[in-house]
């Protein structure tokens, strides 16, 4: 039941961006900006936690669940730190995705020799 | 206002300025002396070997690569080998007096660094995808005006290097929509000699830049198609010719959807080239290669009067050819900046 509910939520997540690439004008760069940041205002506005109690990784893993970290994460910190946990909440939250993107990133660089 | 449209029409007004002894109707230049194409040569990639024409151009990579370091030094070396295979078969490099090339990147990247060792007297010509017909035209001034004997012809495109300049790295993966044409990776080149035997270009139509709004870069066909038609019915007003005087009018690369606009935006005009139209956008790939709206790209044009054209002229299968290449003259620039894209078609009457 659990597998379920992950594979239909993050799937319906990615048929919503499908959706936008194919009937839209907009880019895969637009649809990462724009599903981070409603996935930070929505779990900002607590609208996202039942969807990430009820489907876990299926809402944590697409884009939207980046901007759940950033927004947890950010909120986390106010409430131990106060004002400066705006500034370290977010990056704190995050960091395992971008540190394993730079680290990633930096390796298939020196691998493969980019030409597009 | 009135006034204002006035005088500008007695500006071009034959009656007043008289009309240049080389010139009738308003676009249209004839050369009577009919410069003859002598000959022609072709190079593409991997993915139009196997295409419609595979087995018809002269040489094709194995690789869009071709053991180059880069995709535009490909497009350089194609461009290149293009015009000493051309100028070989018509007497020899050495014979060509003036080069006219073209190609789609900024500053003409592939073409300056592809002629640098000819050695030879060159104009760079931009007129995005339709470079081919602009090369024509202002080739058969140059002979057909006595400043020269035999000019060589090159224009060339990559699929890889268009899509770095003009839309994403190909390594990003973008999809592409149902509307987008594929660059077509290749060169073609023609000489244009004086004398000889061969297919003759007999007079040529100077289009206009036409915008009609359209701000998709991926939507290309349907943003030149107007120009297309403008160019189009110009030249048969010009010639008094009927559409039925060619075998066939051919556009440059409209594809799939621009093809089908264009039809209708004659028909509008009072003109039907349903009977004997073709998009050489729609000659390069076969439906299976999932290529969306066809071909585009300097070389779609040129490898299709080149390889197929021309045989099909020599052989006396084709007699009057009307060919027609389109080309959209936006800029990456100009797209980020919200612009629409300016748009032109050049026609070139070729007879046999």
């Amino acid at each position: 039941m659990n597998y379920l509910a992950v594979f239909v939520v993050g799937g319906l997540i990615c048929v919503i961006g499908q959706l936008i690439l194919d009937l839209t004008p907009l880019t895969p760069a637009h649809v990462l900006v724009l599903f981070v940041v409603l996935g930070t205002i929505l779990s900002g506005l607590g609208l996202y936690q039942p969807l990430v109690d009820f489907a876990g990784a299926g809402a944590t893993v697409p884009l939207p669940g980046f901007g759940y970290a950033l927004a947890t994460g950010t909120m986390e910190d106010v409430d131990k730190y106060g004002f400066p946990g705006i500034f370290s909440g977010g990056l704190r939250a995050t960091a395992s995705g971008i540190t394993a993107a730079v680290i990633f990133g930096l390796l298939m660089a020196s691998v493969f020799n980019p030409k597009g | 206002m009135n006034k204002v449209v006035d005088m500008d029409k007695s500006a071009v007004n034959p009656a007043i300025m008289g009309n240049p002894e080389k010139k009738i109707g308003q676009q249209t230049l004839i050369f009577p002396s009919r410069p003859v194409i002598a000959s022609t040569a072709t190079i593409a990639g991997p993915k139009e070997g196997e295409g419609k024409l595979g087995n018809r151009i002269d040489r094709l990579l194995e690789d869009n690569l071709d053991g180059q370091s880069s995709w535009e030094k490909t497009e350089s070396s194609m461009l290149e080998w293009a015009l000493r295979e051309a100028a070989g078969k018509a007497g020899g490099l050495s014979t060509v007096e003036v080069i006219l090339a073209g190609d789609l990147l900024n500053q003409l990247m592939a073409t300056h660094f592809g002629i640098r060792n000819l050695g030879l007297p060159f104009l760079g010509l931009y007129g995005a995808c339709s470079t081919f017909s602009m090369g024509l035209l202002l080739a058969g001034i140059i002979v057909d005006g006595g400043f020269a004997n035999k000019v060589a012809i090159g224009v060339s495109s990559h699929h890889n290097t268009a899509e770095r300049q003009y839309r994403f790295p190909t390594e990003l993966g973008v999809q592409r929509p149902p509307v987008a044409q594929w660059t077509v990776t290749g060169a073609g080149a023609v000489v244009l000699a004086k004398t000889g035997e061969g297919p003759a270009i007999t007079c040529a139509t100077i289009g206009k830049i036409i915008d009609m709004g359209e701000t998709d870069p991926n939507a290309m066909g349907p943003a030149m198609a107007p120009a297309a038609a403008d160019t189009i019915a110009q030249h048969l007003l010009d010639t008094g010719r009927d559409p039925k005087y060619y075998d066939l009018i051919a556009t440059g690369d409209l594809g799939t959807v621009g093809k089908t606009l264009l039809i209708a935006f004659l028909k509008d005009k009072g003109v039907d080239i349903s009977h004997n139209y073709e998009d050489c956008g729609c000659m390069i790939y076969h439906k299976e290669q999932d290529v969306h709206a066809g071909a585009s790209g300097c070389a779609c044009s040129a490898l299709v009067f080149c390889a197929e054209f021309y045989r099909l002229m020599r052989a006396k299968a084709m007699k009057r050819l009307l060919l027609v290449a389109t080309g959209s003259l936006h800029s990456p620039t100009s797209y980020q900046q919200k612009e629409t894209i300016p748009c032109i078609a050049h026609a070139i009457s070729i007879e046999i």
